[in-house]
């Protein structure tokens, strides 16, 4: 009986896991270098199980932003969104690396009312303003978790030279500065790239990276890593292809009202020849 | 006639001397010799190659200097079209293409048909304006549309004291290229 019991556990706890890190959201770019006067690049913004695999669903293409070389904003051009998948373009006109990102995050709570009902807040698709906190959240809630998330999924082009103006972070959430320029990756070449969590180094962030087309292999074969730390991880890359990079950070130091502190990454590069 | 005989002597003296300053640079310019293969291809659809020649020295104290010599691409295309391929070039492109303004006199120019082209460089003259001492390489690396790529290397060792031949040869994209390096 205690055998079953704790191989139901491992079951649970093996399907959890998928769970949770099932539909890894990936923007991927066809190109990632490009040289000459302007060019044109195109991107699929999608989530799913296999890396690069348009099967399951479309990314959301509101608040999607193009930073120029220069660390101006600009939109995308001929946003498609399907059922499976939001394509857009990007004209590279001024030489130097693009970041293009969607960013979000913001307070959350769960708890359970008198009943023993799980609530939360805000409302499903919806932002929550901090203000509304104090009204929105009853004041006997039982089991009250707040937590401060952010989320970022991104990737980076380069016209020409490599620059670092649009890499700079915001500060906010768990973000990628790069060591090692994300548009100069190559084979034999091991990279660094440094973790913020809210501008600080983030210590222990859990970074996997898996090559594209898992679709077409026995396993994912993915590589599990922990920032170390100065909240630097160092990746040595196993074959040319586009990779998935994944990174997930939580810990106890947010701010009032909010308790738990968390943020997920998510980045696409292109590692070529040497 | 003794007189006459003293200062002919040192007329022609002179002159010889004259003459050795004058010929000496010329006689004694380092220069490189570069024959470089473009092979003949027998594919269905063929491009003639982006080609990069390039130089790299660690010397000097580990610092290291990239030089590019030559780059061939499309020159004709409107608006330096046929510069959005030169990022074919990986290996040239990461270590200078990327980095310099093109066209430059010289240096750039339009592709080449298959067969061998010979480049000659005088150490002190553009491109060639240095070249540290100690163990260098010479790239060749070749790139076609509808095709593949390749880099061969030629690596040597700078000064020389008499003219000395290094060969190399691609396997797939790059033909023999040889070397020649003149004291």
């Amino acid at each position: 009986m205690k055998k079953i019991i704790s191989q139901l556990m491992l079951v649970c706890l093996a399907g959890a896991a998928v769970t949770a890190e099932a539909h890894r959201s990936w923007m991927l770019p066809y190109e990632t270098i490009k040289a000459g006067e302007s060019g044109w690049v195109t991107f699929d913004l999608a989530s799913s199980n296999d890396i690069f695999q348009i099967d399951h669903g479309p990314g959301r293409a509101e608040g999607l932003t193009v930073l120029t070389p220069e660390g101006k904003t600009e939109e995308a051009q001929n946003i498609f969104t399907g059922k499976l998948r939001t394509s857009f373009d990007v004209n590279l006109l001024q030489q130097g690396t693009y970041k293009i990102f969607l960013a979000s995050g913001g307070l959350s709570a769960r708890w359970e009312d008198a009943e023993g009902k799980r609530a939360s807040w805000p409302a499903r698709g919806e932002k929550a303003n901090p203000a509304d906190f104090a009204t929105a959240v009853p004041k006997d809630a039982k089991n009250l978790q707040v937590t401060q998330g952010s989320r970022r999924v991104e990737t980076f082009v380069t016209l020409g030279k490599p620059s670092v103006q649009a890499l700079a972070p915001t500060n906010v959430g768990l973000e990628l500065v790069p060591i090692t320029h994300p548009n100069d990756l190559a084979i034999s070449e091991p990279a660094e790239f440094k973790f913020l969590m809210d501008g600080k180094p983030a210590v222990g962030v859990k970074v996997t990276v898996i090559a594209g087309g898992t679709r077409y292999r026995n396993a994912a074969e993915e590589l599990e890593l922990a920032t170390d730390k100065n909240g630097i991880v160092k990746i040595q890359w196993k074959a040319m292809g586009a990779y998935w990079l994944g990174a997930s950070y939580k810990d106890e130091k947010a701010q009032k009202p909010a308790k738990i502190r968390s943020g997920s990454y998510s980045a696409t590069f292109e590692v070529l020849a040497e | 006639m003794f007189i006459k005989g003293m200062f002919t002597k040192s007329v022609f003296k002179k002159v010889m001397l004259v003459s050795c300053l004058v010929a000496s640079p010329v006689l004694s310019a380092a220069s490189l010799n570069i024959a470089v293969e473009v092979p003949k291809l027998t594919v269905a659809e063929y491009h003639a190659p982006y080609v990069a020649i390039w130089l790299e020295s660690t010397a000097e104290g580990d610092k290291k200097t990239t030089k590019t010599l030559a780059v061939w691409y499309d020159t004709n295309m409107k608006n330096n079209g046929g510069q959005k391929w030169l990022k074919d070039l990986r290996q040239w492109w990461r270590r200078d293409g990327r980095d310099l303004q093109l066209p430059i006199d010289g240096v750039s120019g339009a592709t080449k048909l298959s067969g061998v082209h010979n480049l000659n460089f005088t150490l002190g003259q553009a491109p060639l304006t240095e070249l540290p001492k100690g163990d260098c390489v010479l790239f060749v690396e070749m790139s076609r549309e509808v095709g593949g790529r390749e880099v061969v290397k030629v690596p040597f060792s700078w000064p020389v004291k008499a003219a000395t031949t290094h060969s190399q040869t691609g396997s797939t994209e790059v033909g023999a290229i040889t070397l020649v390096l003149n004291p």
